[in-house]
């Protein structure tokens, strides 16, 4: 009679949590991934800390305070590691909606993982997205403070390099044109011929032969 | 009477602004994808014999004319015989092009730059999607770092056709990146020197293209540089010297890149296996860590073999992982430099610090190209009477800096990435072939090899080696008349032009036909700098027949 119950009772546990059944969720472990060397081995005493873990985020939904770690069923445990679990209402008769264990994992994703040394791509809740971290974001993006001191930098430099350069042309104009002595007059003009520049002196290396007078100051000045 | 021309202050000055001129961009993205897709080292060896060849000639004969005729290309030019001024102002509308749309990759290493000062780094991760369950999907597609290139720089829309809005941080950048360059040519020439498969026919192609290219024979830029040369000072020894670097960068850029493929291949590789024995593991619940490298052939063969059924349905999900197919795949142009170099930096320790110098390396290359290239541009526009007699220097500067700026936010747009390929490919090649073949052929025979000759010796004192005179003569516009023979052929051949598209949905680039649009863009792109030649000799002539009774001879 006893065997015939227990057979009754696993029954029922067994069509409550099946793959694919109504509110069962499925975990993935990727233990050996996350740890190499330091891998633990996936036993029963492994199964029951994630049942607590799933009963203690249960017991913080507002009405589900009562929630035990019997109510917490696993099954179709494969080597990958992977299993398929369900959390049932103290008559272990119904699950609880998907939507309230969703919920419940969630808000405590980070509890579960810790647990477990593993994160939120070794412990996978297929079905239960988790929260990603955004990453941060400075008021003032970074690159247009730097953009800022550039820009600021060139358009002074700009400036500078234009004033200097009206004033340099001021400067030239304002010199009188006869004060040229005559070695400036040869270096400045060069005789162009059918557009094609005679230069028949290299001027650094010439000298002026000042034995020899230039055409103005043969005849005398009125 | 002429006012005398500014000159460099030291011969070595002229020298390294042809070579920070020279070495640019290309030497970084182009020649390692062209030595990958053409037998890696074997590529050297018509890449030399282009360099001895055709190279060092063309660029002698372009060094030695700016030195000659001490003015920019359309001076140079017309000095020549009237009727060829038209080059002159073909490498002109040339040179315009390119800094319009090459500017903006300097905009886009600005962009980068900026961006470097984080941790971590912003294409290194995803960012999340709307309710923060997962990362974005676009992102999760493709990779992190192709989403901030494709999404976060370019913004780039599904075709050409949807044009979109100008994005204002990319215009920003360029702004930036043309107040640069004015700051640099505002002052003039004194300021830019401070500051460039053997038996398969493609290979050889390839070279000659590449050695053409990467020495921006055509643009008039070194004939600009050249103009302000001391006219004794040895242009031989600097054509042979500034070929030289160029080559050995290209090759030194080379050893980089190829250990950066490596490194992405090797990446891609290990990731594709990953994701194949993760889905295979999780399919089959399958021990964790049972799948390596190793043993996944086997295992495969263990599956389909025992659980057919479920094998099949989960077949078309996996990938054939293959380092060689991986190697196989080369990038050149902005996908190398913005997303593969980007991809290894993120994998470095100190990452930021190798991002920075990375992008200040670029912008030291773009920055340098476009000094030599805007001088092409200005060299000519000064020299002209007309123009430097009511305007001072400054002003010419900052109106064409102003005016490619105002073009080149075209280029910001959503679509702008497709019209810079666009301009990247179309806008320079047949017409720099033609540019330097009318260039050639004028100097040999309109002006005179043997003159031309004599007044380089008088010039720098020194005789013309017959080597230079056969190549001038001869084997170079042989060689560009093939060229331009088998370009022309190749694109009539192909029929209608195809380019890359970024479908966000799939996360890849998917091949589209140009619209009609496009296609007549790049026909008067090309257009409107070859007809020059021909145009400005009709002008002339119409010109000088109209005046009665003249009968001006050539010069």
């Amino acid at each position: 009679m006893l065997w015939l119950l227990f057979f009754l009772v696993t029954a029922i546990h067994a069509e409550l949590c099946q793959p694919g059944a109504e509110n069962a969720f499925k975990v993935r472990l990727s233990i050996r991934t996350a740890l190499g060397d330091k891998a633990y081995a996936w036993d029963t005493n492994e199964e029951y800390l994630f049942k607590a873990m799933v009963a203690f985020s249960m017991r913080k939904v507002p009405n589900r305070e009562a929630t035990e770690i019997s109510h917490v069923l696993l099954c179709n445990v494969t080597q990958r590691v992977s299993f398929w679990f369900v959390v049932t209402d103290p008559s272990k008769n119904h699950t609880l909606p998907a939507v309230e264990v969703q919920s419940a994992i969630r808000m405590n994703r980070n509890r579960i993982n810790n647990a477990f040394s593993l994160n939120d791509q070794t412990l996978e809740f297929l079905k239960i997205p988790s929260t990603l971290a955004p990453p941060t974001d400075p008021s003032v993006p970074i690159w247009i403070i730097i953009f800022g001191v550039i820009f600021c930098i060139v358009i002074v430099a700009i400036t500078l390099l234009i004033l200097s350069g009206i004033r340099q042309r001021r400067r030239k104009n304002k010199e009188p044109p006869e004060v040229d002595d005559t070695e400036d007059k040869c270096e400045n003009m060069i005789t162009v011929e059918n557009g094609i520049p005679c230069d028949p002196l290299d001027m650094k290396g010439g000298h002026i032969n000042e034995a020899f007078m230039t055409e103005d100051e043969r005849l005398t000045p009125l | 009477m002429e006012k005398a021309r500014p000159l460099w202050a030291n011969p070595l000055q002229f020298v390294f602004a042809c070579i920070s001129y020279a070495v640019g961009l290309g030497n970084v993205w182009r020649f390692p994808y062209l030595c990958q897709m053409y037998g890696g080292g074997s590529f050297l060896v018509p890449y030399i014999i282009m360099l001895i060849v055709e190279g060092m000639p063309l660029l002698y004969l372009e060094l030695a004319v700016g030195q000659r005729m001490r003015q920019g290309s359309i001076g140079a030019f017309r000095t020549i015989s009237p009727y060829l001024s038209g080059v002159g102002v073909a490498s002109v509308v040339v040179s315009f092009f390119l800094a319009m749309y090459y500017n903006v990759i300097n905009a886009w290493a600005f962009w980068y730059l900026f961006h470097s000062f984080q941790d971590p780094l912003p294409w290194s991760v995803c960012p999340l999607n709307g309710n923060r369950t997962g990362y974005d999907e676009e992102c999760e597609k493709a990779s992190s770092t192709q989403y901030f290139w494709y999404r976060k720089t370019l913004n780039i829309s599904p075709s050409i056709q949807e044009n979109g809005s100008v994005q204002w941080e990319p215009a920003l950048c360029l702004l930036l990146a043309w107040l640069v360059v004015y700051l640099c040519i505002l002052r003039g020439t004194e300021s830019t020197g401070k500051m460039e498969q053997l038996a398969n026919p493609k290979a050889w192609i390839n070279a000659a293209t590449q050695i053409f290219f990467s020495l921006g024979l055509g643009f008039g830029s070194l004939i600009a540089f050249a103009s302000y040369n001391e006219p004794s000072s040895n242009c031989q020894k600097h054509a042979i010297i500034v070929s030289l670097i160029n080559s050995s960068t290209s090759i030194f850029a080379s050893i980089v890149t190829f250990s950066i493929y490596g490194f992405k291949a090797t990446f891609n590789y290990e990731n594709c296996l990953r994701k194949v024995s993760l889905l295979l593991t999780n399919t089959f619940d399958l021990e964790d860590g049972f799948l390596t490298a190793s043993n996944l052939e086997q295992v495969k063969g263990y599956l389909a073999s025992a659980y057919p059924s479920k094998y099949s349905e989960v077949f078309p999900h996996i990938k054939n992982c293959s380092l060689e197919s991986e190697l196989d795949t080369a990038v050149q142009g902005t996908g190398l430099a913005f997303i593969v170099y980007t991809e290894a930096i993120k994998n470095m320790e100190v990452s930021q610090l190798w991002s920075v110098l990375y992008f200040f390396m670029l912008l030291m290359l773009g920055i340098g190209s476009m000094l030599g290239n805007t001088a092409a541009i200005l060299t000519p526009l000064t020299d002209s009477k007309i123009i430097s007699s009511h305007l001072p220097k400054e002003a010419i500067s900052g109106l064409v800096c102003l005016i490619s700026c105002a073009i080149g936010m075209v280029f910001t747009t959503e679509a702008g990435n497709y019209w810079f390929d666009i301009f990247n490919d179309y806008a320079a090649t047949l017409s720099l072939l033609l540019i330097v073949l009318v260039e050639t052929i004028a100097v040999c025979y309109v002006y005179g090899l043997r003159r031309f000759e004599s007044d380089l010796k008088a010039m720098t004192g020194r005789a013309l080696s017959w080597y230079w005179k056969v190549m001038w003569a001869g084997v170079s516009p042989l060689l560009i008349v093939g060229l331009f023979v088998f370009y022309l052929s190749d694109y009539i051949l192909t029929g209608t032009l195809k380019y890359q598209a970024w479908e966000a949905s799939q996360g890849q680039l998917v091949t589209k036909d140009y619209p009609a649009y496009a296609l007549a863009a790049i026909g008067l792109l090309v257009a409107s700098s070859t007809m020059c030649i021909p145009l400005v000799a009709l002008g002339i002539f119409v010109l000088r027949r109209l005046k009665t009774g003249d009968a001006a001879p050539v010069a």
